[in-house]
């Protein structure tokens, strides 16, 4: 029987990374939890101990079930009936079975019935799940809503709501609407104030995945007369209560499992959560930064589902009386599909950690004050979080389209039949970067740290590190990639024009890109051997990425910008 | 109503996924080489134990298993799908024991935990394929037994089986205490739960902790419920001549590793309805299906 979690021993790496003792303690609070549940960590080695026997769970649920009722729930999916959604058939078993397992409300703390995980195993789910089942991972991802309970709800709510999600209950957000994409201060979703204090929510809201959840998130425009983000609020709707049905659930290219409902609000009664007017600009903001990571974690599920796949493929075939993994140009395909998969792997797991850190300490920060070097180390995380988590979903999910591209050309014409997964993997993956915001719009969120110099600070505390004699040729690469990196930034920056810089943001990130996630597989192989590879192979590929961005920066001039400009 | 309920596991090598060093040259087992899990069908037995529980909430479920002390393992898996308790029933003088021996000692232990309302197993171990456990231990207790179980459930002190048959199914009725076989065509086991696995990952039978060190006995403390039973033979009041070795009549001679190979072939020709009807009559006829 598989486990997705055993036979892969990268997880594991990632998991016992040495940051992970602060945070378990800090998460832990010295391990009080012990007293009063029986289910809580003793000390860090308990714990630590806890996440994999969890993950251990995940992995054999994946390995079975989960990845064997795939094809199925791509088959049959989803359908709408009298406004209500149905699973596919093998979706409700998944569901049912991450249910009694207790997979639900992973990192919810356990006075509401969660786990208390920290976000980096619950964020190591996650990727087991999507290499199982892409669609499915966010219907069971979903769950990371009630983060956004439980950071700006008010006790009550908490109560009533995140104790259902821990056990079992579904949840959406239900942000976008048929003008309101990724332009989310356009939303219309009307909220109307009750004497009773609650809500009644009317209009439209449009490719909402899991759009018949049991508890939603709903942004809505509170203020009357307002037309920007400053007029939306954040509302809980509970599907007991009802008024929301769901019109149509879309025909998709992949994720087919997952419905993406258009719902429509009639008079739907709903909650406040939080303060008016804060909805879109720090509610959705934090809620999106928590998907993003999602998002990450599903993309390099793929990466890693794309490879296997490839890789069994290409030693079971045979060409010219040989396996094909024999020929080079098959064996460079699997290499660089594996670097990227271990770069994409290495930075989510990076990225999961600086989260961590800073939310433990704000959620510290509710029950004292914190001291002045424990406030300077969540600001210190939280920007390292918030520059990485863009960086980290752009790339992560652009590497996962490549291996499912490479996944099929492994395949030959195989694998443009309906035989092989590989081509549910192709369409599964294409979602991964576009929602959530686009691979454009991570750039956009990406790119003030590439001026302010968040991401060359970051690669400066990685030049630090002390690596081992056989890795330093790698990082002297990687110090010429950072001086051609800072050369190519400096010179967009001194021509002081923003649609100049705007044009070039996604290649300076992705340079940053590369340099941190080569930085990081070095990080790796210095403590276990078994990324060297990975790291040499990653680096090779990155350095070619930075010389090839770096030259069309040196030979573009302002001027040229105008051959890429349309108008209406 | 709430219930006791026994749920008889087995400690079994899987012999699923067999390599090339599973037996060993004299034609026994090698059980080194194959991993030691929870004997499947017990598993389905296992879910059915839990759906009593869900119906009968304050039911117990208690796993007895008997085996070498390692055993401790497959009550372990029970606890962290939900079951309350185990027992390992385990004893130098219990091994060796065929169905007739394992069936006397296990229904000795029966009597022993004295209160119990249903008593369920799988219908047999995939080491031993026998099926004869389950009925023997009934034979014993002077109990009714269904067999071939997929569905029971319990009300007004009646339990209420459906069972597979050669061509479909039946439901019978049964008084309480009984004694049910479970098949493998029953509901598989509910997976281990998260919070279960973290409860229990501590729990240890006497012999098991005996090799604690200090920290690790101080994690039991005030907590009752991770010391797992540990039952000798003479804990069971077992008559030393009916259990282990002794007690069992069954003498294994020898055992062949049997390789199957294709003596002869037919080929038959034709793609139309007369074809396919050829070829369905000659599987009949050599009782490859009908």
């Amino acid at each position: 029987m598989a486990n997705f979690y055993t036979d892969n021993p990268d997880l594991k790496h990632h998991l016992n990374h040495p940051l992970m003792r602060k945070i378990v303690e800090l998460k832990e609070r010295n391990y009080t939890d012990a007293e009063k549940y029986d289910y809580a960590p003793f000390d860090f080695e308990d714990a630590m101990d806890s996440y994999e026997k969890v993950l251990e769970i995940v992995g054999e649920i994946c390995g079975t079930t989960i990845a064997d009722n795939a094809e199925s729930v791509d088959h049959q999916g989803p359908r709408v009936e009298n406004g209500r959604v149905i699973y596919a058939d093998a979706t409700q078993e998944n569901i049912e079975l991450c249910r009694k397992a207790g997979l639900m409300g992973m990192a919810m703390p356990r006075r509401f019935g969660g786990l208390n995980f920290p976000i980096t195993p619950y964020i190591m789910a996650a990727d087991i799940v999507s290499r199982a089942d892409t669609g499915f991972e966010n219907l069971w991802g979903l769950q990371d809503c009630a983060e956004t309970i439980y950071e700006f709800a008010d006790e009550d709510q908490k109560q009533r709501y995140i104790t259902r999600v821990c056990a079992g209950e579904t949840m959406s957000m239900d942000l976008t609407e048929p003008d309101a994409g990724s332009d989310l201060q356009s939303v219309m979703l009307k909220a109307t104030p009750q004497e009773d204090g609650t809500w009644l929510l009317n209009g439209v809201k449009r490719f909402i995945t899991n759009g018949d959840s049991d508890i939603h998130l709903v942004l809505a425009r509170s203020e009357e007369g307002t037309k920007d983000g400053r007029g939306l609020s954040m509302f809980i709707y509970d599907k007991r209560n009802g008024g929301v049905t769901v019109r149509r659930i879309e025909n998709k290219m992949g994720i087919k499992g997952s419905p993406t409902c258009e719902l429509v609000y009639k008079n739907a009664k709903a909650e406040l959560c939080g303060s008016r007017r804060l909805g879109l600009i720090k509610y959705v903001m934090a809620l999106m930064n928590g998907a993003r990571l999602g998002i990450a974690a599903q993309s390099v599920g793929v990466s890693e589902i794309a490879y296997r796949e490839a890789l069994a493929y290409a030693k079971d075939r045979c060409q010219f009386g040989k396996a094909i993994i024999n020929f080079p140009a098959v064996g460079e395909i699997l290499s660089t599909m594996k670097a990227k998969l271990d770069a994409s792997r290495s930075l989510l797991y990076t990225t999961a950690r600086f989260v961590d850190m800073y939310k433990i300490y704000e959620d510290i920060a509710k029950e004292r004050t914190l001291t002045p070097e424990e406030r300077a180390e969540m600001k210190y995380y939280s920007k390292l979080a918030d520059a990485c988590t863009p960086l980290g979903k752009g790339m992560s999910s652009e590497f996962c389209n490549q291996n499912a591209y490479d996944c099929i050309q492994i395949h030959g014409g195989s694998g443009f039949m309906k035989d092989y997964a590989c081509e549910r993997v192709y369409r599964d993956a294409r979602i991964t970067s576009i929602y959530e915001g686009t691979t454009q719009l991570q750039v956009v969120a990406a790119i003030r740290h590439v001026t302010t110099g968040t991401y060359s600070n970051f690669i400066k505390e990685l030049d630090a590190v002390e690596y081992a004699e056989s890795l330093k040729p790698l990082q002297a690469k990687l110090q010429a990639m950072t001086s051609v990196y800072e050369a190519a930034v400096s010179k967009v920056s001194e021509a002081k024009d923003t649609s100049y810089t705007d044009f070039h943001a996604r290649r300076m990130v992705e340079m940053a890109g590369h340099i941190i996630m080569g930085y990081l597989l070095l990080d790796d192989a210095n403590r276990n051997e078994e990324f060297a590879k990975s790291a040499r192979n990653y680096v090779r590929f990155g350095e070619a990425e930075v010389t090839r961005h770096a030259d069309f920066i040196n030979k573009f001039d302002v001027a040229s910008q105008a051959d890429y400009s349309y108008t209406e | 109503m709430s219930l006791n309920i026994v749920v008889l596991a087995k400690q079994v090598p899987d012999t699923r996924n067999v390599g090339k060093d599973a037996m060993k040259a004299d034609g026994t087992i090698n059980r080194a080489a194959l991993p030691a899990i929870f004997n499947p069908e017990d598993l389905n037995a296992l879910e059915q134990a839990l759906r009593l529980k869900d119906e009968h909430p304050g039911s117990k479920i208690t796993i007895l298993t008997m085996g070498l002390p390692r055993a401790a393992e497959v009550i372990r898996e029970g606890l962290y799908r939900g079951a309350d308790t185990g027992i390992v029933l385990t004893d130098r003088a219990l091994g060796g024991a065929d169905t007739l021996a394992t069936s006397y000692s296990l229904a000795a232990a029966v009597r022993h935990l004295k209160d119990f309302d249903i008593i369920i197993g799988g219908r047999q171990a995939i080491d031993g394929d026998t099926a004869q456990v389950g009925p023997q231990i009934a034979e014993k207790l002077g109990l009714p037994q269904v067999t071939y179980a997929e569905e029971v459930s319990v009300k007004d002190g009646k339990a209420t089986i459906k069972r597979r048959i050669e061509k479909g199914s039946e439901t019978v009725e049964a008084p309480l205490p009984l004694v049910v076989t479970v098949n493998g065509s029953a509901a598989p086991c509910r997976p281990r739960n998260a919070r279960l696995i973290q409860k229990y990952k501590y729990a240890v039978t006497p012999s098991e902790k005996a090799t604690l060190n200090e920290a690790q006995l101080a994690r039991l403390e005030g907590r009752d419920y991770l010391n797992l039973m540990e039952w000798s033979a003479a804990d069971v009041n077992a008559d030393p001549a009916q259990i282990g070795l002794n007690g069992s009549p069954t003498k294994v001679k020898t055992i062949v590793n049997v390789v199957f190979t294709a003596k002869e072939s037919k080929q038959l020709d034709g793609a139309d309805e007369a074809g396919i009807e050829e070829l369905v009559q000659e599987l009949i006829a050599n009782h490859t299906i009908g």
